[in-house]
């Protein structure tokens, strides 16, 4: 990339924004807030847990969209082996990097909660340790797209491995989950806590909040992947372009200088 | 444990788990929107497909 | 496409007995594995006995890592690569063939490793027919999933790096699941649900074949 590319569109708004998607992120900010309010305010503190359930509302929406990410990826991901149209590849990316955002928030609220729960900030218990390992899966297949691949190997590895991603993160939480039932009794101190009434209103909202933000960050994300793939295919036509102008210009200079050279051999030989 | 002291035990996890959410979340949102605005200036409309 | 396998896995066996980098660097770095795991747990309180087959399995796990590579690196300069797309065959044929010579090394380097394991750790073998079972499922498991994800990583240059990121998660289960079985072997567990984990190996195995076979010929393709 150039340090300071040509300003393309100087009377277009430049911005990956829409109507609707002004709509949605101001549906989002009103969710955020009504979440706030019900979590942090106008919800009352567990009987048994405390105020600490009130980072259930955060951490129960995030570990479940980050799998909607998850499955996002791989779907889009067998989409572009199918189809073949780049959309998909970018919105396999796009489903990746928010369910790494939101798996990390999810392992930051549930240790959080297990602190004053536990007494430690980690335990493993099943659903915190699959959770770990479906992090590492994610880092893992964005480490494989980052990568500056030739575009062939790149379309063949990249939605494969896109693909493994929701088979391997059932497998993982399903063996990790028989390993851990075998240690421990059910108690209510799991991160699956029972709620209801005005908890379970909060925990809504935290539903609500959360997927709504989600719907916009990808809306987002996928706009500006897929201006990654245009800038980059911008880059490559004009690199070609001025490949083929050197080599035009170097053929024009060729044909030219053996013409003004030639007829001194003869002469030399000639006299 | 009185449920005054427990509330205040967990003001401090609590504030931190939701704190530390909005800002990596809002962050990342503001992160989008700016490299948004690099890139749409790099690339004609025709090559988008919003407004 | 069995014919095919059997070719591709003789050939690779072939390489392999002629360069000896597996009997000779692979097996005596998963016994240093073992050595290591002594220095670090401290012989003397009983942690290597009891975590004997956690440590057998992760030594299996890091040697494997090196024979998955190498593996994966027979086929990355550019003539093999080709060779083997204009050659004819199958790719699934290709994908077992490869998974099939991996696995043989790594029924090798067990061996090697329980012999380890009896004369360092002290261990003493139990329920038998249990450990076999689970040997052959675990290791048919990682040299499928390993040969798959090797053929993802093979070429690019930071091979020796991204496979172990890719892999190892992904092979949790199989961890998971040999080291219970073996405990369950070994009298730390009943048999039935020993037996049980062996069967999480089987099937991962399984699906790991078969999501290998089918997904060789698109990475072939695109090499």
């Amino acid at each position: 990339m150039t340090a300071n590319p040509p300003d393309v569109t100087p009377d277009i708004p430049a911005h990956t924004g829409s109507r609707a998607s002004r709509i949605l992120g101001v549906a989002a900010l009103a969710a955020i807030v009504l979440a706030t309010l019900y979590g942090l305010v106008w919800s009352p503190a567990d009987v048994e847990m405390g105020d600490s359930v009130r980072l259930m509302y955060v951490h129960v929406p995030t570990a479940v969209f980050c799998y909607v990410g998850c499955f996002i990826t791989t779907l889009a991901s067998g989409m572009w082996l199918w189809k073949r149209t780049p959309g998909w590849d970018v919105l396999a990316g796009a489903g990746a990097e928010l369910g790494l955002v939101f798996v990390l928030l999810a392992l930051a609220t549930g240790s959080l909660w297990g602190r004053p729960t536990w007494g430690t900030y980690w335990t493993w218990d099943a659903r915190l340790t699959s959770t770990a390992l479906l992090a590492v899966l994610l880092v893992g297949y964005l480490a494989l797209r980052r990568l500056d691949l030739d575009p062939t190997v790149r379309s063949a590895r990249v939605p494969v491995l896109g693909l493994l991603l929701v088979p391997n993160v059932v497998i993982v939480s399903r063996s990790v989950e028989w390993w851990r039932s075998l240690h421990q009794r059910a108690t209510v101190t799991t991160l699956d806590p029972q709620i209801d009434g005005d908890l379970l209103v909060a925990l809504m909202t935290g539903f609500l909040a959360v997927g709504l933000a989600f719907a916009w960050l990808l809306l987002h994300r996928f706009r500006v992947g897929w201006l990654e793939y245009q800038a980059q295919r911008i880059d490559l036509d004009e690199a070609v372009a001025a490949r083929r102008a050197e080599a035009a210009r170097r053929t024009g200079a060729s044909a030219a200088a053996p013409a003004a050279t030639s007829p001194e051999p003869a002469e030399a030989v000639g006299s | 444990m009185s449920a005054a002291t427990l509330a205040m035990t967990h003001a401090g996890y609590v504030a931190a788990g939701w704190g530390a959410t909005f800002l990596l979340v809002g962050g990342y949102a503001v992160s989008l929107v700016l490299r948004g605005r690099k890139l749409s200036r790099q690339v004609p409309p025709e090559d988008r497909r919003w407004s | 496409m069995w014919r095919d396998a059997l070719l591709v896995a003789g050939r690779d066996l072939r390489i392999e007995a002629r360069s000896r980098v597996a009997t000779s660097q692979v097996a005596p770095f998963a016994l240093l594995v073992l050595v290591l795991f002594a220095f670090a747990l401290d012989p003397d309180t009983g942690v290597l006995e009891s975590a004997t087959p956690g440590l057998f399995w992760v030594a299996v796990l890091f040697s494997g890592l090196l024979a998955l590579s190498r593996s994966a690196a027979l086929d990355e300069s550019d003539g093999v690569r080709d060779a083997l797309r204009l050659s004819g065959l199958e790719p699934g044929g290709i994908f077992l063939g490869k998974a099939a010579a991996v696995a043989v090394q790594l029924l090798a380097l067990q061996a090697v490793l329980a012999a380890g394991v009896i004369v360092l750790y002290g261990a003493e073998p139990s329920g038998v027919a249990l450990l076999a079972l689970t040997c052959v499922t675990g290791t048919a498991a990682v040299a499928a999933t390993g040969t798959l994800y090797g053929a993802l990583v093979s070429g690019l240059r930071v091979r020796e790096t991204l496979l172990p990121l890719l892999l190892l998660p992904t092979l949790a289960p199989v961890l998971i699941g040999a080291t219970r079985a073996f405990e369950a072997a070994l009298g730390g567990d009943t048999l039935t649900r020993g037996w049980a984990w062996c069967g999480l190996l089987l099937f991962f195995a399984v699906l790991y074949t078969l999501a290998g076979a089918l997904a060789y010929g698109v990475l072939l393709e695109g090499s």
